[in-house]
């Protein structure tokens, strides 16, 4: 399966001229990018791992570009996003979220049923990715 | 406009009939307070009655006055209480229309009301005989107002935090046929929609506990097919469930049970009333839940141009209310709706300040004082190949909903929903990359269709579909070329 989260799942991967427009996109609207990655990408999980602080004075994509390539050598196993924060009265939350690295294999997730009375019914989304320690989940 | 004394102590207070503008509800000279409430309304008095007399004849009839003189209004600081018309000027190229400006001081309502602001301002003054027809056109809201309603119950930034849905329109789809389909049929739209790509689905506005479906299945097959689309996908998804009904307590319980099973959002129609839809709010602030509100019945009163509400006066009052969305017109689509007119719509649920706009049907400068934004909803009779379009006009924080766009799609429902999403993805990525996409939107979608067939498929379908009409609500004023100085 391919988790759709971000604003651009449903386009082919992006490539590293494209991640680079969007982001230049971001800056230039006076947003701070940074990036962050996970190995639990449970929909309801707001806190992925931080890779460093949103640059709050770069004016250019390519020191994220740059950033991209080292987070990749380390978590390229890994989904990573481009986060865009927009301080703005009124805002000051994300902009614009987008993928930028996946797995090579997305397991998915299943969905657990707990049958309770009144044909009522539990819902809990477990990742199968996550069934593994924090760290091993898709090496 | 010609001025008017108006009478004082005996001359005023003696028995009888005077004109409106005689007893004091018409004050050219007045300079209206920051903590006043401004209505501006349309009126287009009866043959041969003063447009003034007839301005302060509104201002009497929805503050202090009745018919008569009475002397009881002795007995209170009725100089205080009276609205005043300050500015009655004529409609441009309308012959026999003025617009009138009210003020009203901020005493005359009770604060966190919009029961109570409406019964003034539009209660009585509607019907009066002396007028041909009446429109309140636009309200502008003192902050010390603003401040005491609560506003929408989650709000723009929020609700998409919850969603983890950025920097792209939300996509959702009306459920059809509209009536009919048992809970178990129902859910199965819902589950394809969301699975193929959508955020969000909607129960339509009458979609209630009929005999075809009661409202527990109902809800019982759309958060099973919620919570499998959301599994398969790894993403939030929701589906508006529509709790109106007869009574609050039956709202309430129908509320509750979508918040035990889980639901993000549920959905209120107009028609449940304003006190109704204010209850809902609290309950949706105090329950985590975004809510969606369907216009239902708004045009039997903010379509024609002469008589009625402007629907940018719903907008700003169900902002104050508390709902989280509101349908607010497409432009492109089905219904009624003025591309410069709408922009004051969407303007009036997403600023944090409306500044005066003419030309969008903006008279006043509105200072939102930090309340929620309202997520405008664009819905009916819209699809993907419009998707520049509706990008370019509507923006990015709104709701794109396409039922039959979704539904109608020839591969069926959940290669709908791709096509819509692969559509609006792809334009929202060419924004940002700095395309001319509303003059390139055609070729940006075929080549975002050369990736998709499901796409491809909705292209060639509707095509050639567009709903060009002239809208009846269309600003008065248009902007004009002015020299530099």
């Amino acid at each position: 399966m391919r988790i759709t989260q971000g604003a651009f799942s449903f386009l082919p991967d992006l490539t590293d001229d494209q991640i680079r427009a969007q982001v230049q996109y971001c800056i230039d609207n006076g947003w701070a990018v940074s990036l962050e990655f996970t190995d639990d990408p449970h929909p309801r999980n707001t806190y992925w791992d931080m890779w460093g602080h949103p640059m709050f004075d770069n004016p250019d994509a390519a020191a994220l570009m740059f950033e991209l390539a080292e987070c990749r050598k380390v978590y390229g196993d890994r989904y990573i996003r481009v986060v865009a924060f927009d301080a703005t009265h009124g805002w000051e939350s994300v902009k614009l979220s987008f993928i930028v690295n996946r797995p090579p294999d997305e397991p998915g997730f299943q969905l657990e049923r707990h049958e309770r009375g009144g044909r009522m019914m539990g819902y809990t989304t477990r990742s199968y990715a996550s069934d593994r320690p924090a760290g091993q989940r898709y090496s | 406009m010609a001025e008017t004394t108006t009478l004082t102590g005996a001359a005023r207070y003696s028995a009888g009939v005077l004109e409106y503008k005689k007893m004091g509800y018409w004050e050219p000279d007045y300079e209206p307070k920051d903590t006043d409430i401004i209505a501006l309304f349309r009126i287009t008095p009866q043959e041969g009655v003063d447009p003034v007399e007839a301005a302060a004849a509104v201002a009497g009839e929805s503050s202090t006055a009745t018919w008569t003189v009475v002397w009881t209004d002795r007995l209170t600081a009725c100089d205080k209480y009276r609205a005043k018309a300050y500015r009655v000027d004529p409609v441009p190229h309308t012959p026999g229309q003025y617009f009138a400006y009210i003020a009203y001081d901020l005493d005359l309502f009770e604060p966190s009301s919009i029961a109570n602001l409406t019964a003034s301002i539009i209660g009585n003054v509607f019907g009066f005989k002396a007028l041909k027809a009446l429109r309140l056109e636009d309200m502008r809201l003192p902050t010390a107002y603003v401040k005491t309603f609560q506003g929408p119950a989650t709000g723009i930034v929020v609700e998409r935090e919850r969603l983890d849905k950025f920097g792209r329109p939300l996509l959702g789809a009306t459920v059809k046929p509209k009536l009919g389909l048992s809970g178990r049929n129902y859910g199965r739209v819902v589950y394809e929609a969301l699975k193929g790509g959508l955020d969000f689905t909607k129960d339509d506005e009458n979609i209630n506990s009929q005999p075809f479906m009661h409202w527990r299945d109902r809800f019982l097959y759309c958060m099973e097919a919620v919570n499998k689309a959301q599994a398969e996908t790894g993403e939030i998804k929701g589906t508006y469930l529509n709790v109106t009904a007869a009574t609050m307590e039956d709202m309430y319980e129908r509320a509750e049970f979508a918040k035990e099973l889980g639901s993000v959002i549920v959905m209120i129609d107009l028609v449940i009333g304003y006190t109704a839809i204010q209850s809902m709010a609290k309950w949706a602030r105090k329950n985590d839940m975004v809510l969606h509100l369907h216009r239902a019945g708004h045009s039997t009163y903010t379509r024609q141009k002469n008589h009625g509400v402007s629907f940018r006066v719903i907008a700003k009052w169900m902002r104050l209310a508390g709902v989280d969305h509101i349908h607010a017109g497409t432009v492109v689509g089905k219904l009624e709706g003025d591309p410069a007119t709408t922009k004051g719509y969407y303007d009036v649920c997403r600023e944090e300040f409306n500044p005066m706009r003419l030309e969008n049907g903006i008279f006043f400068d509105q200072n939102w004082a930090s309340l929620n934004r309202l997520m405008p909803v664009a819905s009916g009779g819209i699809h993907a190949g419009q998707m520049h379009q509706l990008l370019h006009l509507l923006g990015e924080d709104v709701v794109l909903q396409f039922g039959g766009g979704t539904i109608g799609h020839p591969m069926g429902i959940a290669a709908g929903a791709t096509a819509n999403r692969v559509a609006l993805e792809a334009m929202v990525f060419a924004r940002n990359e700095g395309r001319d996409y509303v003059r390139e939107g055609p070729e940006i979608l075929e080549a975002a269709a050369r990736h998709c067939m499901p796409l491809k498929q909705a292209l060639e379908t509707w095509k050639d579909v567009s709903f060009n009409y002239a809208s009846t609500d269309t600003p008065d004023f248009v902007p004009v070329a002015t020299a530099a100085e």
